[in-house]
């Protein structure tokens, strides 16, 4: 009950129209940076670190959770309207969300992700104010070994997105691997794959690859099929929002996204990508719409991916405020601010700054109500850029997607090497090879392998350490039930159901 | 109606005063020059910082009147460097920040570019290193953690920054000292000081390295020990010998300074000296440093220039010796 006492306190801080003010402009700011893709909350809020100059230690905290949970939201929005994800934790977002608005229910989607971004960050937020130290336990306790055996459980179940033909899949899967590992070994400091060019030591950054295979590969696939009269976009089928039918689908992945993402977020190496995997691969799993999934779209695999999003970033928050620990990149500048006011984010964090740490936690309560109210009356507006007829509407992506790549380093060998993807995008299209699983590949492999490095340089080379730890020992036979599960399932109900007019000699 | 008439007059009241201040600080700052900063990293790390806390100061003693900064990171630096050398030459009014980092990034990248072809103006922070353990270590002294070092160096895995880095370096060349062989020693990079810290809280490693800010606060709560750090004396505040005072030979600053472009004219070069000289020895810096846990290590000229040619041997040797150059 202490917690809520603090809590209160905490809106107090957060209720000044001062205050007030500067939550709206930083989810107003958020949202726009996330629309855009280049622009992340780490880069926009390093660019106004100034600010700390200017103002109250307050003011620029709830400015910035503003701008951290506004990109959340804005990122979903361009992933489903143009498949061109504008953060790394939407990717999956644009699976489901762009094959809904191409079959007229973008309102649909772009509503269930605002409003399950709202309850997933809501219940997420809550969970910083009320769980946090359990929390953090729980992650101290994962070392090298547990996130190895946690990028096994995820490799297993993604094999839901690899798409109809194995061997097609697995192959995008590899050529994920091999992108995820060009740039410098952290392990060893030796380049791989770099070719000589120092501009790709720091490898390739996933959102240069999403945006080359999704979004450019999709415009030259359209404008290669532009006279076939195919692939229409329906600009809006029934309700702007969404039906009673898409809501009773909805919740239950909302829930669920939520519960993947805080405790994955809350992982010192945990990242809000994983969460968006297991939950897409989870939805897809339990869903009674299948048939959907990959063709018209479907609003679970929208709901779930956008709702761990959302909740694993309000997870981040717990290692950077109760210990001082920066798990993402925009963690690590919101503690750089807290240093240019002299405060030391530590595990005293929550003692010496009361008021800065609850009045952040309660303005992350007001961003979230902000931004689903800013959020609903815009999806009228953003659904009708699918009535710009298909060559401007193409025209349009490909002039967004040159100019945000260019935005996140302003190095040409990036624009090089969009192009260079979007036509892979276009062959693994015209192929039907399944992009996703590339994504994938390339953001799993380097921290499974890293992860699994690290473990044995620390245990000296004993193997034994994945399965004599319990919580590792624990993941890997999930990942094991995973892998055989559905075989024995699928065996037995064949048994069943044959069982009766099995006649032995029959074969 | 009298309130609003207050209110009205006092308020054109106060925008006249701000405009009339905006007007003469304008004015006075007609002589200042306007700088460029080249950070060859990307926004919110540490030279970025360096660089926004310049300009930060700089405005404020009223020593320039704007500074526009440049980000193009990558690479440890050795992205940015080529462009700072081939596109701002002779730019008079130009500085770039750089660092110990960045020394180390074009030995082991084999950059084709490195530090001797542009000018150097001034070095002038140094975040020292620390080494700690878990709360629950064995290792009460920095003589404990050498003698396990001795004993197997693969029963002792440290955690730190990438591989190559300045944490390693420091790790490298503490086993030099005790003569242990630095290809043995079981090194554990992570990518950031976060992660590393926490493979430290959750017991996963034996002792961790990385720039004293890192961990203060994990000290100060008593769930790590400070076993010694890297700086050339004890610090006021902080309760752990330098790694002198413990017996290891080792003195390691993480340093960064600033450099003008190749082809700048004497007079510029002096003149952005005396800038930066005078913005390292106002009150307004010394707080930003405070405030950072960035000692104040003011080198300038031709004695950063010898300084630099000694770091890069040195660091140069250890890497070799760790396999990495």
């Amino acid at each position: 009950m202490e917690t809520l006492g603090h809590l209160a306190h905490g809106f107090s801080v957060a209720f000044t129209p001062v205050n007030l003010m500067w939550c709206l402009l930083g989810t107003t700011l958020g949202t726009a940076i996330g629309v855009l893709p280049g622009l992340g909350p780490a880069l926009t809020i390093a660019l106004l670190l100034p600010i700390t100059y200017q103002v109250a230690p307050e003011a620029s905290f709830i400015l910035f959770a503003g701008i951290y949970y506004g990109a959340m939201y804005g990122g979903s929005t361009t992933s489903i309207l143009l498949n061109t994800p504008g953060e790394s934790a939407t990717i999956v977002t644009a699976l489901e969300g762009n094959r809904m608005a191409r079959s007229g229910r973008g309102g649909a989607a772009l509503a269930t992700s605002a409003i399950g971004s709202f309850v997933a960050g809501t219940l997420g937020t809550l969970g910083v104010a009320f769980l946090a130290p359990v929390v953090v336990k729980f992650a101290l306790s994962f070392g090298p070994a547990e996130y190895f055996s946690l990028m096994v459980l995820a490799f297993i179940t993604v094999s839901a997105v690899l798409g109809s033909s194995s061997v097609r899949g697995l192959t995008s899967l590899f050529v994920g691997f091999v992108i995820g590992m060009i740039g410098v070994d952290l392990q060893t400091g030796q380049p791989r794959f770099t070719f000589g060019m120092s501009q790709l030591l720091d490898g390739v950054d996933v959102i240069v690859v999403a945006v080359g295979l999704f979004a450019v590969g999709e415009t030259f696939y359209m404008a290669s099929r532009r006279y076939a009269g195919k692939d229409e976009i329906v600009p809006l089928k029934g309700s702007l929002y969404m039906t009673a039918a898409e809501w009773a689908r909805s919740w239950k992945a909302w829930l669920r996204g939520a519960l993947l993402g805080f405790p994955i977020g809350a992982l010192p190496a945990g990242g809000a990508e994983i969460p968006t995997f297991l939950s897409y691969a989870i939805e897809k799993k339990l869903s009674k719409h299948k048939e959907e999934f990959g063709t018209v779209g479907a609003i679970e695999g929208v709901a779930g991916p956008e709702a761990a999003n959302n909740a694993s970033a309000a997870g981040v928050l717990v290692p950077m405020l109760t210990l001082g620990l920066p798990t993402s990149a925009t963690a690590a500048i919101m503690l750089s601010a807290f240093q240019s006011y002299g405060i030391n984010p530590g595990p005293m964090l929550f003692m010496t700054q009361a008021n800065l740490v609850w009045g952040l936690i309660a303005s992350l309560f007001i961003a979230n109500i902000i931004l689903v109210i800013l959020n609903l009356p815009l999806i009228g507006l953003w659904v009708r850029l699918l009535k710009i007829p298909a060559p401007q509407l193409y025209a349009g992506i490909l002039v967004f997607a040159t100019v945000g790549t260019y935005g996140i380093s302003q190095s040409p060998i990036d624009l090089v090497i969009l192009y260079l993807l979007g036509g892979a995008g276009f062959l693994m299209r015209r192929f039907d090879f399944p992009t996703a699983p590339v994504i994938i590949g390339m953001i799993l492999w380097p921290l499974a392998e890293t992860q699994f490095r690290r473990a044995m340089t620390i245990s000296n080379g004993d193997w034994s350490v994945f399965y004599k730890h319990p919580l590792s020992l624990t993941l890997l036979t999930l990942a094991f039930i995973g892998l055989i599960g559905p075989h024995i399932y699928a065996f037995i109900e064949r048994r069943r159901t044959r069982g009766p007019e099995h006649v032995p000699g029959d074969a | 109606m009298l309130n609003r008439r207050r209110f009205l007059t006092s308020t054109a009241a106060a925008g006249a005063a701000g405009f009339a201040a905006l007007h003469l600080s304008h004015a006075f700052a007609q002589d200042a020059p306007q700088i460029q900063i080249f950070v060859p990293a990307a926004p919110g790390g540490g030279w970025d910082q360096t660089a926004r806390t310049m300009d930060q100061v700089l405005r404020s003693e009223k020593l320039i009147s704007g500074s526009q900064i440049t980000n193009v990171g990558g690479a440890g630096g050795t992205v940015g460097l080529p462009q700072f050398i081939s596109q701002w030459n002779g730019k008079g009014n130009s500085l770039m920040v750089a660092g110990m980092v960045m020394v180390g990034a074009i030995i082991a990248n084999k950059s084709a570019n490195n530090l001797t072809e542009v000018t150097p103006i001034a070095r002038l922070t140094g975040e020292f290193e620390a080494l700690v353990v878990p709360a629950a270590s064995p290792f009460k002294t920095a003589a404990d953690f050498v003698a396990a070092l001795k004993a197997d160096p693969t029963k002792v895995p440290v955690a730190g920054g990438s591989a190559g880095g300045s944490d390693h370096i420091l790790f490298g060349l503490i086993a030099k000292t005790a003569g242990v062989p630095a290809a043995n020693l079981s090194y554990v990079p992570f990518a950031g000081g976060g992660e590393a810290l926490s493979a430290l809280l959750g017991n996963q490693v034996a002792a961790g390295i990385s720039g004293y800010g890192e961990f203060s606060e994990q000290v100060k709560a008593g769930a790590l020990r400070l076993l010694a750090i890297s700086a050339d004396k004890r610090q006021e505040g902080i309760d752990a010998p330098t790694l002198k005072e413990a017996g290891i030979d080792v003195e390691l600053f993480n340093w960064r300074g600033v450099f003008a472009p190749p082809g700048v004219s004497v007079a510029d070069k002096a003149a952005m000296i005396t800038l930066v000289e005078t913005m390292a020895k106002s009150d307004a810096w010394a707080t930003e440093c405070k405030n950072r846990n960035w000692t104040q290590i003011l080198l300038t000229g031709e004695d950063y220039a010898k300084f630099l040619a000694e770091d890069t041997a040195r660091i140069a040797a250890i890497l070799k010796d760790l396999g990495l150059a």
